[in-house]
C-alpha cells in the first residue's frame, strides 16, 4: 500500500461525513437516512476490525461479533450505572474505555488457546467462542442496591434485591434504557481512530512482521519472528476495535440483547460478507463495502425476501473470481497485457 | 436409575450426532476441507424426505431413496460449480468461506420454496423401541436404529477405504494431491466420489435427525451440523471411528451437563470442551498425528 | 490483482455514490409529507377526500425471517381494520391511510422502519410487534412525542413511556394471571417449568409466575430452560419435571417449540395437563402437527379464532377472504388496536391537521377514558401506565380445536 493511500482512506471517511452534516443541516436528509448513519458507521468498524484478522493476519475468525457483544455489555453496564451520576460526555468517554479495554482483554485470553490452532480449528474455535459468550451472557442477572452488587446465574429473583435495588442486567432481556450517547460523529471519529491503528500498524514493522507470519509461518518462524507474539498483537487489536463498535451499538440502540440476531455466529458471517467484498486484506474496501451493503437493502425494503440468498451468490462468486486460480489466470491473460482501464 | 434415563437421551443424541459427524469426517478426511454446508445437505434431505413422502402419503421408504439421490447429485454440484474452483487457491480460507456461502444459499432456498414456519416432520421409524424395567427404562426405536445404521456405514466405510481401489485411492489423495496425481489417480474423481459418499450420507443423517426430533425448518441442520462438526474434532477430524466415538460422547456430555449443572449453559459447556480438548490433544481422541505441511 | 481490486473499489464506490444519491431522492420525494403532518395543507393528497386531510396509520412488524408469521398478522390485520373503516367512512370523516415496514425481529431495524414510516408521515404507530424492538421504537417516539400502541409488545419496559400504551397482556400480567388460574381451577399440585432462557417474552413470564407462585395451593418441583441455539432436544428439560412427579407443565414459549415438547413427552410416556400462554397459539396450525398430541392443552390466549361472536366471525371470515389462512392472536391484538386508536380519536374529535405531538397527548387523555369493545375483550380500559384492563381468557383444546375453559 503506498503512502498516501492512507490518506486517501481518511479523505473519503470525512468527505462523507461533511457531505451527510451538511445534508441533514440542510434539512435534505430523511429521518430514515438519518437514523443509518450510526449503524452503518459501526459496521464500517468491526468490518476493518474483521479484516485485520482475516486480511492482515491470515486467521479466519467466526466469531468476532462476541467480542462486540463484550464492547457493548460491558460500556452499556457502566453507562446504565452511573447515568444519573456522571455527566454524559465523561461518562461515554469512560464506557468506551472500559468497553474496548474488556473486549481486548477478553480477546487477550481467547487468543491464547485459539492461536495455537490453524486454519479450520481456529475459525471453528473462534465459532464456539462466539457462541460461549452469547449463551453465558443471556444467564448473568446483576443486580445494584443499597447493599451494592447482586449476581445470579439463575434468574432475577435469586438476587435478593431490597426494594431500592435496579436491576441492570437482566438475563435473556439485556440491559434496557442504555443512555443514547453515540451519535454521527462519535461513530466518525471511532472509525477515523479505527483506521488510523490499523492502517499504521499495517505500515509498521510489526505490520510486516505479522503479515509474515500470514505469507509464510515456518520461514517467518526462521527468520527469528516472534509468531504467537504478533499473531497475538494483532488479534487483540482486532478484538479491542470489535468491542469499540460494540460501545458504539450499545449507546445507540436502546435495548440490548445478546440474541443472536445481533450477535451470534450469522452475524459474524454478515461481516466477513463485507470484508470479503471489500476485498479481504483491503482495510479501504471494507469500509465501503461495510457502508453499501448496510445502506443498499435498508434503502431497497422491497428487496429484503431476496436479500440473504443474493448475498450467499455474491459471495460464492466473489470468492472464486478472486481466489480461484484458474480464473486469475484467465484474467491475466485478457487484462494483464493491457494497462487497467477504469471499469466504469 | 434417573441417570440411566439421562444417559439413554444422550446416547439418543449422540447416535444422531455420530451419524451426522461420519459424513462430515469423511469430507474432511479426503478433501481436507470443511464443508461448512454439510449441515444444511442434512436439511435439504429432510425436506426432500418431507415433499416426497407427503406426495406418496407416507411412503417413507421412497422418500429417503430419492433423497439420498437428490442430496448426492446436490454434493456433485456443489463440489463442481463451488469448490473444484478453488481447489490450489493461495489461501485456505477461500475454500472454508465459499463453503459458508454454500450453507446460506441453501438456506435462503429453502426460506424461499418452504417457509420459515416449522413443519412437523413424520418420524421415518415405526418401532416403538426397547422399554425395561416396567418402562421406567426406555430406549427409542430411532436410537437403535440410528446407532445400528452408524455402526453399518462406520464398517462399510472401513472396508470401502482399505479394499477397495477407489477407497485407496481416496486415502492416497488425502495423503498428498500431487503425488496421487502422478500416480495416475484422477484427483479430481477422487474427491467427488468422496462428496458423492458425505452428501448421500447427509440424506441418511437427515432421515434420523427428523425422526428422532421431528421439527423441520430452514435451520435444522445448522446447529446439528456444527455440534456434530465439534463431535467430528473431538474424536480426531479424519478418523471415522473417531467421528462415532466423538459424536456418543458429546451427546451424553450435552445431556448430562444440562441434568446435573444448567440447562442454560449447555451449549457454553459443550464449546468449552472442544476448546479444552483441542488445546490438550489437538487431534482428537482417536487422531493421527498431523504432519506439519510447509 | 492491485488493478483489479482498484477497479473494484472504484465500482463499490461509485455504487455507494448512488445509494446516496437514492437516500436524497428519497427525502424530496418525502418532504412534502413530513411537511404536512405539521401544516396540514390539502396539497399533500389527491386523493384524499373532504378538505384532503387523512390521518396516516404505521404498522412495524417482522415480515421475513423466522418471526415472519407474527409480523405478518399484525399487518394484515391492521391494513383489514383500516380498510374497513375507510369504507365506513373513516375517523370523524376522514379517510386513513396505512402502511408498514419490516423489521426482521431486529432493534436496530425496527428503529430503521420506524423512521421510515414517519419520513412516510405517520401520526400513529401500531407496533412493534415484538417486545425489544417496541422497548427500542418507543425511544424515538417519546422523543418525537407521537402516539405508539404496541398490539403485543408485553414486555414491561415497552410501556415505560406515557405515549405508549398496548393490547395484549404484559408478560408479568400474563405469568399472575396463570398462577392465579392454575390455583383458582387447582389444576396441579406439582408445576413443571420449561422456559426459553434466551427469549424475553419467556423469561418475563416465568420469572412473574415463580414469584407469584409463592403461597399457593401448588408448588413448583423444577424449572428447566432451554435456549433458540439448543431447541431440539427437551428430553432432559421433561424428564427431570416427571422425576420430580409434576401433573401439570407450565410452557411460556412459543407454539414452535411447545410442538417439539409436546411430540417429545409423548415419546416418553408423559403426560401430564400442559398449560401454556398466548405464545402457543398457532400450535394447531403447525404444518403436519398431529393434533391429537396438543389434546387437552391448556391456554391462556386474549382470542381464539372460532369463538362465536358476530366480531370474531366477521373477522375471521374477512381476513381468511383476504390473506388466505386463519388469523392468530397478534392479527386480533393488532385488529383491536386499530379500533382502539379509531374510538380515542373520535372521542376527542381530533383532526389530522393537528401535529403529531398534539394528536399524541390528546389521544392519551382519550386513552384513559375509553372502554374498548373487541376481539381480544368485550371491555378493556387502560390506566395512565399504559397497560390494559382486562379479563383473560382460558381455552382448552379438544378434538383439535378450542374451547372455552369454563
Amino acid at each position: 500500500m503506498k503512502k498516501h493511500d492512507n490518506f486517501i482512506t481518511y479523505g473519503i471517511v470525512i468527505a462523507a461525513y461533511v457531505i451527510f452534516q451538511v445534508l441533514s443541516a440542510t434539512g435534505h436528509l430523511s429521518s430514515h437516512m438519518k437514523g443509518l448513519l450510526v449503524p452503518m458507521t459501526y459496521y464500517a468498524v468491526i468490518a476493518v476490525a474483521l479484516n485485520l484478522c482475516v486480511g492482515i493476519l491470515g486467521e479466519l475468525s467466526i466469531g468476532h461479533c462476541g467480542f462486540m457483544c463484550i464492547g457493548a455489555f460491558t460500556s452499556a453496564f457502566f453507562s446504565k450505572l452511573t447515568e444519573n451520576t456522571l455527566p454524559a460526555a465523561p461518562r461515554f468517554v469512560i464506557a468506551f474505555i472500559i468497553g474496548v479495554a474488556f473486549a481486548a482483554l477478553f480477546g487477550f485470553l481467547i487468543g491464547i488457546p485459539v492461536l495455537r490452532l490453524k486454519g479450520d480449528y481456529l475459525a471453528i474455535v473462534t465459532l464456539a467462542f462466539g457462541e460461549i459468550i452469547k449463551n453465558v451472557i443471556n444467564a448473568f442477572y446483576i443486580g445494584v442496591d443499597s447493599n451494592g452488587f447482586h449476581f445470579s446465574m439463575k434468574n432475577s429473583m435469586e438476587l435478593g434485591m431490597e426494594k431500592d435495588g435496579n436491576l441492570i442486567v437482566n438475563g435473556a432481556m439485556g440491559i434496557t434504557g442504555t443512555p443514547h450517547d453515540s451519535n454521527f460523529t462519535v461513530a466518525i471519529v471511532v472509525l477515523l481512530i479505527a483506521l488510523f491503528v490499523v492502517q499504521n500498524l499495517v505500515k509498521s514493522r510489526d505490520g510486516r512482521a505479522i503479515m509474515a507470519v500470514r505469507d509464510n509461518y515456518i520461514a517467518a518462524e526462521a527468520t527469528g519472528i516472534n509468531v504467537t507474539g504478533y499473531k497475538m498483537m494483532a488479534f487483540v487489536i482486532s478484538a479491542a476495535i470489535a468491542g469499540a463498535a460494540g460501545v458504539l451499538f450499545s449507546h445507540n440502540i436502546t435495548t440490548l440483547t445478546a440474541s443472536s440476531q445481533y450477535f451470534g455466529y450469522n452475524a459474524s458471517i454478515m461481516i466477513l460478507v463485507y470484508v470479503v467484498l471489500g476485498g479481504i486484506g483491503n482495510i479501504r474496501g471494507s469500509v465501503i463495502a461495510a457502508c453499501v451493503l448496510y445502506l443498499l437493502p435498508e434503502l431497497l425494503r422491497g428487496l429484503n425476501t431476496y436479500r440473504m440468498l443474493i448475498y450467499s451468490i455474491v459471495l460464492i462468486v466473489m470468492m472464486i473470481v478472486n481466489w480461484s486460480p484458474k480464473v486469475i489466470e484467465w484474467r491475466k491473460r485478457v487484462f494483464g497485457g493491457r494497462k487497467a482501464q477504469n471499469a466504469t | 436409575m434417573s441417570f440411566l434415563t439421562y444417559l439413554i437421551s444422550g446416547l439418543s443424541l449422540g447416535s444422531i450426532y455420530a451419524i451426522i459427524a461420519l459424513g462430515y469426517t469423511m469430507v474432511y478426511g479426503i478433501a481436507k476441507m470443511l464443508n461448512f454446508a454439510h449441515g444444511d445437505f442434512i436439511m435439504v434431505g429432510c425436506y426432500i424426505i418431507f415433499s416426497v413422502s407427503g406426495a406418496l402419503s407416507g411412503n417413507s421408504l421412497v422418500g429417503i431413496i430419492v433423497a439420498i439421490i437428490l442430496c448426492t447429485l446436490l454434493g456433485i454440484t456443489t463440489e463442481f460449480v463451488a469448490y473444484r474452483p478453488l481447489r490450489g487457491a493461495s489461501s485456505p480460507l477461500a475454500v472454508l468461506i465459499t463453503a459458508i456461502g454454500v450453507s446460506y444459499f441453501l438456506e435462503n432456498v429453502a426460506l424461499l420454496i418452504f417457509g420459515a414456519d416449522i413443519k412437523s416432520f413424520t418420524s421415518v421409524i415405526k418401532w416403538e423401541g426397547l422399554s425395561f424395567a416396567d418402562g421406567q427404562l426406555r430406549i427409542q426405536g430411532v436410537t437403535i436404529v440410528t446407532i445400528l445404521v452408524s455402526l453399518l456405514v462406520l464398517l462399510v466405510l472401513q472396508t470401502f477405504i482399505k479394499r477397495t481401489k477407489q477407497g485407496q485411492a481416496m486415502l492416497a489423495v488425502a495423503e498428498d494431491k500431487g503425488a496421487a496425481a502422478l500416480m495416475g489417480i484422477n484427483v479430481n474423481q477422487t474427491i467427488m466420489l468422496t462428496f458423492a459418499i458425505g452428501s448421500a450420507l447427509a440424506a441418511i443423517a437427515g432421515a434420523l435427525l427428523c425422526s428422532a426430533y421431528p421439527s423441520l425448518s430452514p435451520y435444522t441442520g445448522a446447529m446439528p451440523g456444527i455440534k456434530a462438526f465439534v463431535a467430528a474434532v473431538l474424536g480426531g477430524i479424519g478418523s471415522i471411528p473417531g467421528a462415532m466415538i466423538g459424536g456418543l460422547l458429546l451427546g451424553i456430555v450435552e445431556i448430562l451437563s444440562k441434568t446435573y449443572i444448567s440447562s442454560q449453559l449447555s451449549d457454553a459447556i459443550v464449546f468449552g470442551i472442544l476448546v479444552i480438548v483441542l488445546l490438550v490433544k489437538p487431534t482428537g481422541i482417536m487422531g493421527k498425528v498431523i504432519q506439519e505441511k510447509v | 490483482m492491485k488493478k483489479y481490486s482498484e477497479m473494484l473499489t472504484t465500482a463499490v464506490a461509485s455504487v455507494m455514490a448512488l445509494a446516496m444519491l437514492a437516500g436524497c431522492g428519497e427525502t424530496a420525494a418525502t418532504n412534502s409529507g413530513s411537511g404536512a403532518d405539521t401544516n396540514a395543507t390539502a396539497a399533500t393528497e389527491a386523493s384524499a377526500p373532504a378538505d384532503g386531510a387523512v390521518f396516516k396509520i404505521g404498522a412495524i412488524g417482522p415480515l421475513t425471517g423466522g418471526a415472519a408469521a407474527y409480523g405478518n398478522a399484525v399487518c394484515n390485520a391492521a391494513e383489514l381494520a383500516v380498510t374497513e373503516i375507510n369504507a365506513n367512512g373513516g375517523i370523524n370523516g376522514y379517510q386513513v391511510e396505512y402502511s408498514k415496514e419490516d423489521d426482521e425481529l431486529n432493534a436496530e431495524k425496527s428503529v430503521n422502519a420506524y423512521n421510515t414510516l414517519k419520513d412516510w408521515g405517520m401520526q400513529m404507530l401500531v407496533g412493534s410487534t415484538t417486545s425489544a424492538c417496541s422497548i427500542a421504537v418507543s425511544e424515538y417516539t417519546k422523543a418525537d412525542n407521537m402516539f405508539q400502541l404496541t398490539p403485543s409488545g408485553s414486555a414491561e419496559d415497552c410501556v415505560k413511556y406515557d405515549n405508549v400504551f398496548r393490547v395484549c397482556f404484559s408478560d408479568p400480567n400474563q405469568g399472575i394471571a396463570s398462577a392465579q388460574y392454575i390455583s383458582d381451577h387447582n389444576l396441579a399440585t406439582k408445576v413443571g417449568i420449561i422456559y426459553d432462557s434466551s427469549d424475553v417474552y419467556s423469561n418475563g413470564i416465568y420469572q412473574k409466575f415463580v414469584e407469584e407462585s409463592e403461597g399457593k395451593n401448588y408448588e413448583i418441583v423444577s424449572a428447566e430452560a432451554f435456549t433458540q441455539d439448543n431447541n431440539t432436544d427437551f428430553s432432559v428439560q421433561l424428564q427431570k419435571a416427571k422425576d420430580a412427579g409434576a401433573d401439570l407443565v407450565f410452557l411460556p414459549i412459543y407454539y414452535k417449540d411447545a410442538s417439539l415438547i409436546l411430540t417429545q413427552a409423548n415419546t416418553m410416556g408423559y403426560k401430564p395437563t400442559f398449560f401454556g400462554v398466548d405464545g402457543l397459539d398457532g400450535i394447531l396450525t403447525v404444518d403436519n402437527f398431529d393434533a391429537s398430541l396438543a389434546e387437552g392443552v391448556m391456554l391462556l390466549t386474549p382470542f381464539a379464532a372460532d369463538a362465536k361472536d358476530d366480531l370474531t366471525v366477521k373477522f375471521v371470515t374477512a381476513y381468511q377472504d383476504k390473506y388466505g389462512e386463519i388469523p392468530n392472536q397478534f392479527a386480533a391484538d393488532a385488529y383491536d388496536a386499530v379500533y382502539i386508536i379509531k374510538q380515542a380519536i373520535e372521542a376527542k374529535n381530533l383532526t389530522p391537521d393537528m401535529s403529531t405531538s398534539d394528536l399524541c397527548e390528546a389521544i392519551k387523555g382519550a386513552m384513559t377514558e375509553i372502554e374498548a369493545a373487541g376481539l381480544t375483550s368485550s371491555k378493556m380500559t387502560w390506566d395512565a401506565s399504559g397497560e390494559p384492563n382486562k379479563e383473560p381468557k382460558a381455552v382448552v383444546i379438544k378434538d383439535g380445536a378450542y374451547v372455552s375453559a369454563q
